[in-house]
């Protein structure tokens, strides 16, 4: 049985343990690091990061594109959207065929 | 055009015509892999675009709910409130297959069955914002997992895909060629043999004829 994560600034991940998910808060991005190996090692299948800490974490996050669990997810944080999120599904679609046909270029 | 270091030989003629044929059906598969993995990651990525989008404005609309919960809330008790969740969710995971891929699925259990019984508090120190903001959360949450698996299948068959096709471009462009160069080479080189053979097979014919019965050059010519 795997739990959920939730990774990132504590005013933007509060909110999700009254839904009943993990949440971790971290304030720098050494320990953010640390933390996120441990919880890829500590069966969770699923991890939401806030999409800042995501484009600092982006070394470690590349480790796990491949393997099947964890799913590393980005989500907007409180400062909101930064469209990182976005830009993923527009890499993967790049690295499968080649050329962004999806988003044209918006 | 490598075909410096082959052997001109018939038994490795037949081994790279072997190899060919091996080579040239296991292109046509892979071809077909990759067109059938990209045609289902094309559809998987218009999903998880259009979830991504729903997701992403969900969680904006809950973070709002946070900020004005939080506006008229003392931090203490916010904090206190949410200190203790009631509600749990675990996964149960799957993989699918999808053309040699195997994709994750998730399947969420919660603690408590009743959708509306998440609150974590009492009513009586919150304000109902906080109410709107956890169900704003709450809600979002299916789509939240959703995501996170589609967008899981997209990254491994994305990479699937890159992998098929730089095999099968490695097949058309370097394999296939270089070995229909080199069965060619040998298959001149055997012809050139042969041709040589049946020459100089002619040519010690007419020395021995010539040395039997001492025919002038004339009438040599003539016997052939």
């Amino acid at each position: 049985m795997y739990k959920i994560a939730v990774l990132g600034d504590r005013d933007s991940i509060y909110g999700f343990a009254a839904i009943g998910l993990d949440t971790f808060p971290v304030d720098n991005t050494t320990e953010a690091a640390k933390q996120l190996k441990k919880l890829a090692d500590g069966g969770y299948a699923v991890i939401y990061i806030t999409e800042s800490l995501q484009a600092e974490l982006e070394s470690e996050i590349d480790n796990y594109v491949s393997s099947q669990l964890p799913a590393i997810i980005p989500i907007p944080g409180v400062s909101g959207n930064t469209g990182k999120g976005m830009r993923n599904v527009k890499k993967s679609v790049e690295r499968a065929v080649g050329s962004d046909i999806i988003f044209n270029n918006d | 055009m490598a075909t410096a270091q082959v052997n001109p030989t018939r038994m490795e003629l037949t081994r790279l015509k072997k190899k060919l044929t091996t080579a040239t059906r296991g292109h046509k598969l892979l071809k077909d892999k990759r067109d059938e993995l990209m045609r289902r990651f094309l559809d998987m990525v218009r999903e998880n675009k259009a979830l991504r989008e729903k997701v992403e404005a969900g969680i904006h609309r809950a973070n709002k709910n946070f900020v004005l919960a939080r506006s008229v809330m003392v931090d203490e008790i916010l904090n206190v409130s949410l200190m203790a969740p009631r509600q749990e969710v675990y996964l149960d995971t799957h993989t699918r297959n999808v053309m040699s891929v195997d994709i994750p699925e998730f399947e969420y259990k919660t603690k408590t069955p009743d959708e509306n019984d998440i609150y974590p508090y009492g009513y009586a120190f919150t304000s109902s914002d906080l109410d709107d903001a956890v169900k704003s959360l709450a809600d979002i949450l299916p789509d939240m997992l959703k995501l996170a698996e589609v967008e899981k299948s997209c990254q491994l068959m994305a990479a699937e895909i890159e992998k098929t096709r730089r095999r099968v471009n490695a097949l058309e462009h370097v394999m296939i060629p270089d070995m229909q160069a080199k069965i060619k080479y040998i298959v001149m080189k055997l012809d050139e043999n042969e041709r040589s053979t049946q020459i100089r097979l002619m040519k010690v014919k007419d020395m021995m004829l010539e040395a039997a019965h001492g025919y002038s050059s004339r009438i040599s010519g003539e016997l052939e």
